[in-house]
């Protein structure tokens, strides 16, 4: 008997630091899996040249990665609005649009692309889309409205400002340095959008470790009152959420110009929104604010983008992609819901017991 | 003398959303004129957003009791395809059976996608967002698969029925050359209104539809009161999931024919017209009248922009886009102020008590 209680206890903190990545992790296997006993083939990474004569990885895993790179730095920041606002923001794509458009009219209002020109596009890209993101957060976090209300004005309104800014349809953007930020740098072999997610993540990750955010967002999100009554400042804490949103949101809409070479203000990040949220809730976030793992949401968005992929390999028409999207979804969010978690720890714990006293009797 | 019962907040926001929409129509009898000083206008905002009033309806309903289905576009989109496809396939002798049968395949697939999310929504307690955006997908895929191309209806009944329309005299104009032609009023516009007004029934007599009021308000103490919360919560996704196959319906009688990009982003629309009449997404407030007003004025700024010379889609979003944002402020101001006034005048009651 005392031989195993230390060991349920030690158990019990393992479950608790996993429990909400024990979701997404499972699915991620379950679909490698699958994809592994479909076709071995499928995950076979192999160096090849690409158009420009570069030398690059190429294979299903690093098109996954690479594809799901815009998804997975937007769904970073929404956790975070989601965590400090309990809503979400359904604007992201539309203000990604706008983004884009500032980014591409700082860059043409030169002759030529120059990396000084990229630079200073990519500056006025950030600083555009936070301030499109404060005027969310204002409605937020001052006029307390929820969240995905204050948002449905820039989302059905955002592509259109996104139009009136460059005017033209589609500018094309030709040079060797959004072709480097949007595909891959000359000499490394791995796509660069993959180290922007890198990159995000590092910086957000340095940010919620070494400061008390991660605590006030946290705090916010789940009790506002109790976090003012301790000196937190909600509402500036909801407005930092969405700049940090924001800065996710200009990074994606950057890779996306770049990745296509012009800007397309109807199709750039379209419906990202609903796939961002899909993938904060597969993260095993909860919607309604309060803690948060950003991996997590990183998994999730993997997890949709190679979804999609696995689907494509199995030849499913792209158009039909979505319905056979929603079944996988389903199960995953059934298999995540408090209802059935709280049937199989109750299993899980009837086992244990059983095992206990078992090993208990076999001692005596 | 009796003292009068102030107004509630979602009656005052109601009477906002009315007071917009009447000015709204005004200003345009008055600086557009043409088509808006003839009563065919109202009838042809109602003939042509009668599916939207009814979704509209479904959303204020499932907002009310604190939830949210953003799956009714995709439904509606399922609906008619199947509708126009099963209608395509099927003779001609027996039209009134096959209408039926129609009807009945539209408010099926409404009342499936309404289960099925009510299930997972109240007795599997995942988040509402989440399962209607699956059902989203869900629904827009299996349009997709149905058919990829667009399906026009060529069953000879259903186009009778899309020609009927009720016919006012009265109301009507005399056309330049003197003919008197009345004004016309299609069957999903009378099906839209019909709706509005069962709802507003529903929610405000019947058991069922206080219930919804309770559990939007607060869920615990609806849970003290003994009211069966999920059962309701359930019902309220199966009356929205119901809704939506009708909506379907009324949108085939408008435009027959299928295609995978009926009814695009309606969802937002709908939860935008709930929202200007009222309905507040935290649920417990709300009115299925003030949603109707709702998609009337987003159907009037529509009809404007279309009318003025700024037609251009991207103008037309622009300015629904301030419009939404102009209420939502509003209603936030409102309500803020409205909360001050009350706490001041308790503590203000309080003291005078002692």
């Amino acid at each position: 008997m005392t031989g195993a209680k230390p060991k349920t206890k030690s158990k019990t903190i393992k479950s608790g630091g996993l429990g909400q990545l024990l979701i997404p992790l499972t699915a991620l296997a379950i679909l490698v899996l699958f994809n592994l006993i479909r076709d071995p083939a499928f995950f076979s990474i192999e160096m090849a040249t690409n158009n420009s004569g570069n030398s690059v990885l190429s294979g299903n895993l690093i098109s996954i990665i690479d594809s799901a790179s815009a998804l997975a730095i937007i769904s970073m920041g929404m956790t975070l609005v989601t965590a400090a606002c309990g809503g979400q923001d359904i604007s992201v794509g539309a203000v990604g649009a706008i983004a884009g458009s500032f980014f591409v009219k700082v860059i043409k209002a030169g002759d030529t692309i120059t990396a000084g020109s990229v630079i200073l596009g990519m500056l006025a890209c950030i600083l555009a889309t936070i301030a499109f993101m404060l005027f969310n957060g204002t409605l937020v976090a001052y006029f307390r409205i929820q969240p995905m209300i204050a948002t449905l004005i820039l989302f059905s309104c955002g592509r259109s400002i996104a139009y009136w800014i460059n005017g033209s349809a589609t500018p094309q953007l030709n040079s060797p340095i959004i072709q480097a930020m949007g595909m891959t740098i000359p000499g490394i072999p791995i796509p660069t959008p993959i180290f922007a997610v890198a990159l995000v993540g590092l910086i957000l990750w340095l940010v919620f470790r070494f400061t008390n955010l991660r605590l006030y967002t946290q705090s916010v999100g789940i009790n506002q009152g109790a976090a003012r009554l301790n000196g937190i400042n909600p509402p500036a804490v909801k407005l930092l959420s969405f700049a940090l949103l924001g800065v996710c949101v200009a990074v994606a809409a950057v890779i996306g110009v770049s990745r296509l070479g012009q800007l397309n203000h109807k199709t750039l990040l379209v419906d990202i929104e609903m796939d961002a949220i899909l993938a904060v809730a597969i993260g095993g976030n909860n919607l309604g604010g309060g803690k948060f793992r950003l991996v997590g949401s990183v998994l999730g968005a993997y997890i949709i983008q190679m979804l999609t992929t696995t689907l494509y390999a199995m030849n499913v028409a792209p158009v039909n992609v979505k319905a056979y999207k929603a079944i996988v979804i389903i199960i995953i969010v059934v298999a995540g819901s408090p209802v059935i978690k709280s049937r199989l720890t109750a299993m899980v714990n009837r086992f244990r017991a059983g095992r206990v006293a078992a090993a208990g009797k076999g001692a005596e | 003398m009796k003292r009068r019962e102030p107004l509630s907040n979602t009656q005052l926001l109601m009477t906002i959303a009315i007071g917009i929409f009447v000015a709204m129509y005004g200003a345009a009898m008055a600086f557009l004129g043409g088509g808006f000083l003839r009563f065919q206008q109202v009838f042809d905002l109602l003939n042509d957003n009668a599916y939207l009033i009814i979704i509209s309806c479904a959303l204020t309903i499932v907002m009310i009791g604190g939830g949210i289905n953003i799956s009714v576009g995709g439904v509606i989109s399922l609906t008619v395809m199947a509708c126009a496809l099963y209608l395509n396939g099927t003779g001609i002798e027996n039209s009134f059976l096959s209408i039926t049968v129609t009807l009945l395949l539209a408010l099926g697939i409404g009342l499936a996608f309404g289960i099925g999310q009510g299930f997972l929504v109240s007795y599997l307690e995942i988040q509402p967002f989440i399962v209607t955006l699956a059902g989203m997908f869900l629904s827009r895929g299996l349009t997709t698969i149905l058919s990829v191309n667009p399906v026009k209806v060529t069953h000879e009944g259903f186009q009778a029925l899309v020609k009927t329309k009720i016919q006012i005299p009265f109301l009507g104009y005399v056309a330049q050359n003197g003919n008197q032609i009345p004004a016309k009023l299609e069957i999903g516009a009378v099906v839209a209104i019909a709706v509005v007004v069962l709802s507003y029934l529903l929610l405000r007599f019947v058991k069922l539809g206080r219930n919804i009021y309770a559990l939007g308000g607060n869920q615990q103490s609806a849970l003290m009161l003994g009211i069966n919360v999920r059962r309701t919560r359930f019902m309220s996704y199966v009356l929205s999931g119901l809704l939506s196959g009708l909506a379907g319906f009324v949108f085939l009688m408008h435009k027959p024919a299928g295609n995978s990009s009926v009814a695009m982003r309606s969802e937002m629309d709908a939860i935008a017209a709930s929202i200007i009449g009222g309905t507040l997404l935290t649920g417990g407030v709300g009115n299925v009248i003030g949603a109707f007003f709702g998609a009337m004025i987003l159907a009037t700024i529509q009809k404007i922009i279309a009318l003025s010379p700024l037609n251009e889609s991207w103008w037309q979003e622009m300015a629904s886009g301030v419009l939404l944002g102009f209420f939502i402020i509003l209603q936030s101001v409102v309500l803020s102020s409205r909360e001050k006034r009350r706490a001041r005048k308790s503590a203000a009651g309080g003291v005078r008590k002692e």
